[in-house]
């Protein structure tokens, strides 16, 4: 499959990574490099073959519901670019 | 021309564990900011998220409730998306296989007759944390206490055709999660949310309008507002030439008006795809029956009980039987004063008048099921009648203490000594001697009407505590004697 | 001291021969006056060494219930979170970020009392196979300073190469520790997914990804292992089984052995030179009793696309927690909430991430799902059932880590894809999820190359057995660069 610039902009967008008009035609080019790599498993037969998430075919361990956390606000807002009253601080979010 | 609306419901159950979904740390409510989010909540680094068997038992019993099948084996999906109260990037939701397959709740409507709501399916899934818009310089405030908290998201089929059917069915929902104890109920703090899906349709149509979803409704009064005015406002729209558009909506309810909230332009690519962290979650049968076995009695069954073992007509019976709370106090009220007619009548009179009045669940309510019996009882050996137990209700409310002390405090105990109000009933016979001639001389067809006067001054002369059927029975003793 | 592995260092602070501290200080001298050269460590923990061999001497000297890694240097690759040491994973993103809190690798280590050297360098986020995607800087191969260590653990494997360490973690998600190992002429040991936590190891792509040692020698590795393969209720994919010690069966015979060698793995994209040194390894080992058996693993071409699909798939979501809100970079002055993400994130990642980022978003988008994500989870079913049937055949199966030996920087030139194909022969494993090695077998003009050995499932054991008695019968793995001071 080709890729092209609207489709470029459209995965910036979702991915949320601002792409400038300069690295644009360098970064569909690389895309369809790698794109053209994975193409290959069109040709791979796989009627009948049940996709495999993970490696093993282990199954989900459940943790008791139990409290195990404890307050640590202070430490994990230390690393924070910002915060305020104890929240973290982003640009007004507008519903 | 003639209109139908087509709803479909999807609501969000907070589930009652004391952990998250995925990490330890508390989900108990109102905690300070961020106090409740641990490393694993606020996505740092390296952490990985470990699956709570609690929520799995809930999400099992809920299934169990609404006769579904369950997800033998379920598989978590990351749903992609960029929101600040969202710290992963991508909230942790069931999609191909959730924890509950297709099942239904049969609903009961005003007007007597029953109506099935499909289930479509029911999943497991981490709430979102919540921006606080007050501002700070500019900017908002983001809270993730709640990140992670579990859900169970369930998604109706689009069997509704008005609010009423769409109240119904959502009062019956948090009647059965409310019962089954799997969630606190507290809609005032988004322990459940509703999302309805409106479209609208020329009656005879097949085919399905454009729908928009109206988010985040967090009460039936709300909900039923709300999709009147998205009704009203899709058939004005329509009927001018115009095209619905899919979007999301949102109602306030202190204006009473909406608004769209997210064009669809910039149409959503949640990208789901298994959860590499989490592996599947594999149901056995014996968990199943375990739970199965051990399940609470539900509304339906409930309902049929109450009418059954207390005798309460069908009306009483859904009233106090479809809300487990209240079933609860009516229950305990009943099993403290031996009369289930009594508290029935009290609970849904005077009770539910108060707590209605300050805006109160019977959760919330002052006065314990146990206190209500205890009043009960004095009505019932005669200590108070009805008009003091009013006060002594009253009384319990304030916070005066049992029945039994406010009784005390108050004097109120009634005069049921037979000599003490042949002794009044002589006094006021004595002391209005021309009602007493009037009386002898009338018609006997007159002389009912009349009683209540004499009555009327030995209830003033014992200062309402009088036992007014004594009263009753010796005055026209009395006065029979005089003619 | 800095000539000894792991376990003469072990058995040299038991002895009394030297202090933790001695030791400590002397790879600490040797990091300062050599690694500006190569650039191996992103952040070197000097104090916090000192105080731990300090600490390490004293327990020994107190000589209860000492743990054979007590006091001896290692060094964690830059992935591991360590309280209150950045943990950058090699980006911008993460240049401030100082956890406060542990990977359980790094408190398995704590608990045995190994004493930290520091933080090495890597590719950005595990991705890339050069150490050029560093935020750092790239990676110099000790052996030749014009040539790539390799990647992701390149600076691991470096620093172990230039004797700045005798061993480190590493993490692996599609040979990144296994092909730097081969690059630097050391070994390195991929174990079976779920056999080491990955709590606290920053993710790239979760179900591929798993953390194993890097080391001169398999007997080292095994040491490693011991430590840091554990059970962790905290990792929901790390399995609760029993975990042996890994030094106990490398002293015994292996003949009998049944070696797969598939030719797959000896196609035209081989290296001759490379080849032929991988040809002589396994007649090495055929004259220690091993017997070597033809198989195919028909589906070892589709490895790197599957690879490029699956990896850019998890990467994409796993880095979305990079958004300048709770920790790391943050963009100056954002103009508003999507101006914070975008800019926070196109300034915070490298250009590989961000590819892969793109590539991943791009493969789970609405239209493509089926034909790329679901396919490639497909084709991973046939891949690990090529291996299950070879293991019904042979007991482990054997080739060359990498098609060639380490290459100049900047040589694969502007498509990503030339750089992606030198992990051909590892990434199938990490597919799988089985445990894959690799050891030092000989030398192209004076480059290392590697042997690789994947076993079954949790075989890791075995698989330390034979490398330890091929290394047991030649010298490749004690070679050194020349001029490592």
């Amino acid at each position: 499959m080709t890729i092209e610039r609207a489709d470029i902009e459209k995965l910036a967008e979702l991915a949320r990574i601002r792409i400038t008009e300069e690295n644009i035609a360098a970064t569909t080019r690389s895309l369809g490099n790698v794109l053209q790599l994975v193409d290959q498993l069109q040709a791979a037969d796989t009627t009948g073959i049940a996709p495999m998430a993970h490696p093993l075919d282990a199954v989900q361990r459940l943790r008791p519901d139990v409290v195990s956390e404890s307050d640590q606000r202070e430490a994990f807002q230390a690393i924070a670019p910002a915060t305020e009253n104890g929240l973290y601080l982003v640009p007004k979010v507008i519903e | 021309m003639s209109w139908e609306t087509v709803i479909g419901l999807e609501v969000h159950v907070q589930l009652a564990t004391k952990t998250k979904i995925f990490s330890g740390s508390s989900t108990a409510f109102g905690a300070a900011p961020n106090t409740q989010a641990s490393a694993v909540d606020l996505a740092m680094p390296g952490t990985l998220p470990v699956a709570n068997e609690q929520a799995f038992r809930y999400a099992i019993m809920f299934g169990l409730a609404i006769d579904a099948e369950i997800g033998k084996t379920s598989v978590f999906e990351r749903k992609n998306y960029f929101y600040p109260d969202l710290p992963k990037g991508y909230q942790t939701t069931q999609l191909a296989k959730p924890i509950v397959g297709p099942g239904h709740v049969d609903i009961q409507l005003k007007d007597g007759s029953h109506k099935r709501v499909r289930i479509h399916h029911a999943h497991l899934e981490e709430d979102a944390g919540k921006s606080l818009h007050e501002d700070f310089h500019g900017m908002s405030g983001i809270d993730l206490n709640r990140a992670g908290t579990p859900l169970i998201e369930i998604v109706s089929e689009p069997d509704m055709r008005n609010a009423e059917e769409a109240v119904a069915f959502a009062k019956k929902l948090h009647s059965i999660v409310t019962s089954l104890g799997i969630c606190d109920g507290n809609m005032s703090q988004g322990s459940m949310r509703f999302d309805v899906n409106i479209s609208v349709r020329k009656k005879g149509d097949e085919k399905l309008g454009t729908r928009t979803e109206t988010k985040n409704l967090n009460s039936f009064k709300f909900m039923e507002e709300a999709i009147a005015l998205e009704v009203e406002r899709q058939i004005d729209v329509i009927e001018d030439g115009g095209k619905i558009l899919q979007e999301t909506r949102l109602y306030n309810a202190d204006t009473k008006t909406a608004r769209s909230m997210r064009s669809k332009e910039e149409a959503n690519d949640y990208r789901y795809f298994p959860c590499p962290d989490l592996l599947p979650v594999v149901i056995d049968d014996a968990t199943i029956e375990q739970l199965r076995s051990t399940l609470p009695e539900l509304p339906d069954a409930r309902h049929k009980r109450f009418v059954e073992q207390y005798g309460l007509s069908d009306y009483d019976a859904g009233v106090l039987g479809d809300d487990a709370t209240m079933a609860h106090y009516f229950e305990a009220a009943t099993k403290v004063c031996g009369d289930a007619k009594l508290a029935a009548n009290w609970i849904m009179g005077e009770l539910s008048a108060r707590l209605n009045g300050e805006d109160k669940t019977i959760g919330d309510s002052p006065v314990s099921a146990v206190q209500l019996g205890q009043m009960i009882l004095r009505i019932k050996d005669n200590t108070i009648s009805n008009k003091m137990a009013k006060e002594v209700l009253q009384g319990v409310w304030t916070g005066e203490g049992d029945p039994d002390t406010v009784i005390e405090k108050r004097g109120l105990k009634q005069v049921s000594d037979s000599g003490a109000i042949e002794a009044l009933v002589a006094d006021v016979l004595a002391a209005n001697s021309a009602q007493v001639d009037n009386y002898r001389s009338a018609d006997d067809s007159k002389r009912p009407k009349m009683i209540g006067f004499f009555v009327g001054q030995i209830m003033k002369a014992s200062k309402g505590q009088a036992n007014p059927q004594q009263v009753n029975e010796i005055l026209l003793k009395k006065l029979n004697e005089l003619i | 001291m800095h000539d000894k592995t792991l376990a003469q260092l072990s058995a040299g602070l038991a002895s009394g021969e030297y202090s933790s501290v001695e030791l400590t200080r002397h790879f600490l001298d040797r990091i300062q006056r050599l690694d500006p050269v190569y650039n191996s460590f992103i952040t070197v923990m000097a104090d916090q060494a000192l105080a731990s061999a300090a600490s390490a001497d004293q327990q020994r000297a107190s000589g209860k219930g000492v743990h054979p890694l007590c006091g001896v240097p290692i060094a964690h690759k830059d992935i591991f979170c360590t309280e209150g040491v950045r943990t950058s994973c090699a980006s911008k993103m993460l240049d401030n970020f100082i956890p406060p809190y542990n990977a359980t690798v790094v408190d398995n280590f704590l608990a045995a009392g190994a004493v930290v050297l520091g933080k090495t360098n890597m590719d950005e986020f595990a991705m890339g196979s050069s150490n050029e995607t560093s935020w750092y800087g790239p990676v110099k191969n000790p052996w030749d300073i014009n040539t790539v260590p390799g990647g992701s653990s390149g600076g691991s494997a470096a620093a172990i190469a230039a004797r700045l360490t005798p061993a480190s973690t590493a993490t692996d998600t599609g040979g990144s520790i296994r092909q730097p190992a081969a690059l630097c002429g050391i070994s390195g040991l991929k174990p079976t997914y779920g056999r080491v936590s990955r709590w606290g190891m920053i993710a790239f792509a979760s179900s591929l990804d798993q953390g194993g040692p890097l080391a001169r020698t398999a007997e080292d590795l095994a040491l490693m292992m011991n430590v840091m393969a554990s059970y962790d209720p905290r990792d929901s994919t790390c399995l609760d089984l029993e975990v042996p010690d890994y030094t106990a069966g490398l002293t015994n015979s292996i003949a009998g052995l049944k070696i797969g060698v598939p030719k797959e793995y000896f196609d035209e994209g081989l290296n001759p030179a490379t080849a032929k040194v991988v040809q002589d390894a396994l007649r090495q080992l055929e004259q220690l009793g091993a017997t070597l058996h033809d198989i195919s693993l028909p589906h070892s071409s589709l490895s790197v696309p599957a690879y490029y699909v699956i990896a850019p798939a998890e990467a994409s979501a796993n880095l979305s927690r990079f958004d300048g809100v709770r920790y790391g970079y943050r963009c100056e002055e954002p103009q508003d909430l999507r101006d914070l993400y975008m800019r926070t994130r196109a300034e915070g990642f490298g250009d590989e991430v961000k590819r892969r980022i793109l590539v991943g978003a791009y493969c789970l988008s609405a239209g493509y799902y089926d034909a790329y994500y679901n396919k490639a989870q497909q084709v991973r079913r046939l891949i690990k059932q090529d291996f299950v049937s070879a293991f019904e055949q042979v007991d482990m199966i054997l080739g060359p880590t990498c098609p060639n030996p380490a290459f100049e920087f900047g040589s694969k030139g502007d498509n990503p894809v030339a750089m992606y194909l030198e992990d051909i022969y590892t990434i199938s494993t990490n597919l799988a999820g089985l445990p894959g090695m690799s050891i030092p077998c000989g030398l192209v003009d004076n480059k290392p190359v590697g042997l690789q050995i994947i076993g079954n499932y949790f075989s890791e054991a075995h698989m330390l057995n034979v490398a330890h008695q091929y290394q047991m019968a030649t010298d490749w793995h004690t070679r050194q660069p020349a001029d490592i001071g």
